[in-house]
């Protein structure tokens, strides 16, 4: 796969598969398709703020003065400072939207990371079977039933020692608390479908492992890994968060981080101030939402046996006697309903769960 | 499933036997982090302090100087012996600690429980009997939002709520110097100790203290038992039984109340159980938000002094709580029902 990487036809399978997850969605109907757009659109809000931050914010995240005039401490909201300062002088907007691009920088790279190791591994597991299989799953267990938490407390204090306190070091203690969770579905999706026909017929003709494991079993088994993902994301944020809000995080002269933020804020809060404990949180809240509904969303769409499609509502031609009404009534119920579809008739959907 | 199978003192023979493995795995794993990876412990905590030969001094009397191997078998021998270390920076026996703190930590998760119950239960049963009504998305949302609140910030919130409405509410720490000063310490739960000298005025005041920490910990915990009663009222509702009573003529409430819903509390045990991972790291972040004098707390402050070996020591007696209490969930669970055998 990496020899691809810098190739177009390697992305372009890609492009292809991210049109057919959208037009699946589009074609989903009721409540899962308004939560997923819903989400969607709260999360491209977010990432419009990493993307732009340095244009949307109006100050850099660790600037505490402009033009050698220094910002007011704990400054109410003004002109110049709509969100007001916090106790460290700086512009609360500008911590929030800056805020942005480093959870999703942190997130993503700690996603990416724990997919692209916990997928091979299960599927190795998985496809190895026997007492590798067995140790394997035992050992991603007893990592999974420790409180994820203090896994992350516990990797980000060894990586402050080797790599610092930056971006990376963040997204690699997340990493390791959500491998299991990919290990584990990949794993018993490809225990499932080791067995299949057509991976027997493709050992029968003589593929290799390797072929097997790329070509036949890797397609199915990849289909979950979006949704844990998504969900994944949403956890790690809170987790982020979380390490940032115990000081253990992300160090305040790498990046601004939300978490840290609201640290920060304790004696505010006591103090009866609102803004610097507020701004942050309400951030943290909209982005894991937003995250959750697009996760629960693709699982509600990608998931066949969750998933309600809209059809468009069959027109059947003016009935000129009973038993040709019975007829077309036999076949109607026989046929998929695309064959009678009328374009204008969309709306008046009906559900099929399938 | 056979009978020869389903023997109750099999199932909890097996399932202790498997605590022996569980246990070295997870013991395995926190040596492993914490000794193998690099940094050595006292160049971490008091490197900056001692000069060194006095830190050469200090690596020998902690035997950090001896092979791995050596030490992870002394490691392994010392937590069977109750034995968590002495830490680095302050020298105390991190059993000691555990015995003075743990009981912060002990009040404060089970007061979280019981707000948990109290909100959890009652707004579930309402969303499982109102299903697909707008009472019902509303409780939904309630609890995707406890969910998904950081409850950090869920706790920063009510501080300030608290401190707008009622002035003198404690906002933070388990009680007063006062209280603290004069309540001796003999169970190391403060709560047990004020009431076993019948102090009630210390008694209210530590209770008081307990509000705020609880709820919203509660909170956190809440959204898992909505979701989880809701969908059991709305499964048992659907029970042969329940139409049965319904046809004997018993009014709705009463079938809810006495037919439908005791059997729908029977998963709960089980999942509140289940939810001791998910209590540990939110009762890590309300102790750090409230200031609670927890181990939680503890974990934060040896954390950022750099102290290995009593890091090291409250993530091993972690970890053995973790598989205890799975132990304890699976065996409750077993009792109750008797389709879970081995």
């Amino acid at each position: 796969m990496a020899e691809h990487s810098h190739d177009w036809r390697f992305w372009r399978p890609v492009a292809r598969w991210i049109a057919r997850l959208f037009r699946t969605v589009w074609n989903t109907k009721g409540l899962a398709r308004w939560i997923f757009l819903t989400g969607l659109a709260l999360t491209f809000m977010f990432v419009i703020f990493a993307l732009f931050a340095p244009w949307i914010a109006p100050y850099d995240f660790a600037q505490t003065s402009v033009d050698g005039v220094r910002f007011p401490k704990l400054g109410g909201p003004s002109s110049a400072h709509i969100l007001g300062t916090n106790d460290q002088f700086y512009d609360i907007f500008s911590r929030v939207i800056w805020g942005a691009r480093t959870a999703l920088q942190v997130v993503l790279l700690s996603v990416v990371l724990s997919a692209l190791i916990g997928v091979p591994l299960g599927l190795l597991s998985g496809f190895i079977g026997g007492w590798v299989d067995r140790i394997a799953v035992f050992l991603m267990d007893a990592l999974y039933s420790f409180p994820s938490l203090l896994l992350a407390i516990v990797f980000s204090f060894l990586l402050r020692n080797a790599i610092g306190g930056g971006i990376l070091a963040a997204a690699l203690s997340l990493t390791a608390i959500y491998i299991p969770q990919y290990f584990r579905v990949v794993r018993n999706t490809t225990v499932s479908a080791r067995e299949a026909t057509y991976v027997e017929a493709a050992r029968a003709i003589g593929a290799k492992p390797v072929t097997i494991m790329r070509k036949y079993l890797f397609g199915n088994v990849v289909q979950s890994v979006p949704v844990i993902g998504t969900l994944n994301a949403a956890d790690a944020l809170g987790t982020l968060a979380a390490l940032g809000f115990l000081g253990l995080g992300i160090q305040p002269t790498e990046a601004a981080e939300w978490g840290y933020d609201l640290s920060r804020a304790l004696d505010d809060v006591s103090a009866g101030r609102f803004a610097p404990a507020f701004w942050p949180g309400l951030a943290i809240v909209l982005l894991i939402t937003a995250l959750t509904l697009v996760g629960e969303g693709l699982n509600e769409t990608l998931n066949p046996a969750l998933r309600r499609r809209r059809i468009r509502q069959a027109v059947l031609p003016p009935r000129s006697d009973d038993s040709v009404a019975d007829f077309m009534a036999d076949t109607q119920t026989g046929t998929s309903a695309s064959a009678w579809a009328d374009p204008d008739g969309a709306d008046g959907s009906k559900e099929t769960p399938r | 499933m056979s009978a020869a199978s389903g023997s109750l003192p099999r199932y909890i023979a097996i399932r202790l036997l498997l605590v022996i493995p569980m246990m070295w795995v997870l013991l395995t794993m926190v040596f492993l982090l914490l000794r193998v990876a690099p940094g050595d412990p006292v160049s971490a905590a008091v490197g900056d302090k001692l000069a060194p030969d006095a830190l050469d001094a200090r690596r020998h009397a902690l035997g950090l100087d001896r092979p791995l191997i050596v030490q992870y078998f002394d490691y392994l021998g010392d937590v069977v012996r109750f034995d968590f270390g002495r830490t680095i920076s302050d020298g105390q026996p991190v059993l000691d600690l555990i015995k003075h703190q743990g009981g912060a930590t002990l009040t404060l998760t089970v007061g979280a429980f019981l707000f948990a119950l109290l909100i959890g239960i009652p707004l579930g049963r309402l969303a499982g009997r109102r299903r697909d009504t707008p009472t019902d998305a509303a409780i939904r949302i309630f609890g995707v939002i406890t969910y998904a609140a950081p409850i950090f910030w869920v706790g920063l919130m009510l501080v300030l709520l608290v401190v707008k409405l009622a002035p003198d509410w404690p906002i933070d720490d388990i009680a007063t110097p006062e209280t603290k000063y004069y309540v001796p310490e003999k169970t190391g739960i403060i709560l047990l100790d004020a009431i076993l000298v019948s102090d009630w005025i210390s008694v209210k005041d530590i209770l008081q203290h307990h509000v705020l920490p609880c709820f919203t910990l509660g909170l956190l915990l809440s959204g898992v038992i909505i979701r989880l009663v809701r969908v059991n009222v709305i499964q048992t509702m659907k029970g042969d039984y329940v139409e049965a009573a319904r046809a004997r003529g018993i009014p709705e409430r009463r079938v809810v109340s006495k037919h439908a819903f005791r059997n729908a509390l029977v998963p709960v045990i089980t999942v509140i159980g289940l939810q001791f991972a998910l209590t540990l790291s939110g009762a890590i972040l309300t102790e750090r938000t409230f200031n609670w004098p927890g181990l939680g707390n503890s974990l934060v402050n040896y954390v950022t002094a750099r102290d290995y070996i009593a890091v090291q020591g409250l993530v091993t007696f972690f970890a053995i709580a973790v598989v205890l209490v799975s132990l304890v969930v699976d065996i409750i669970n077993a009792l109750v029902d008797p389709r879970v055998r081995y």
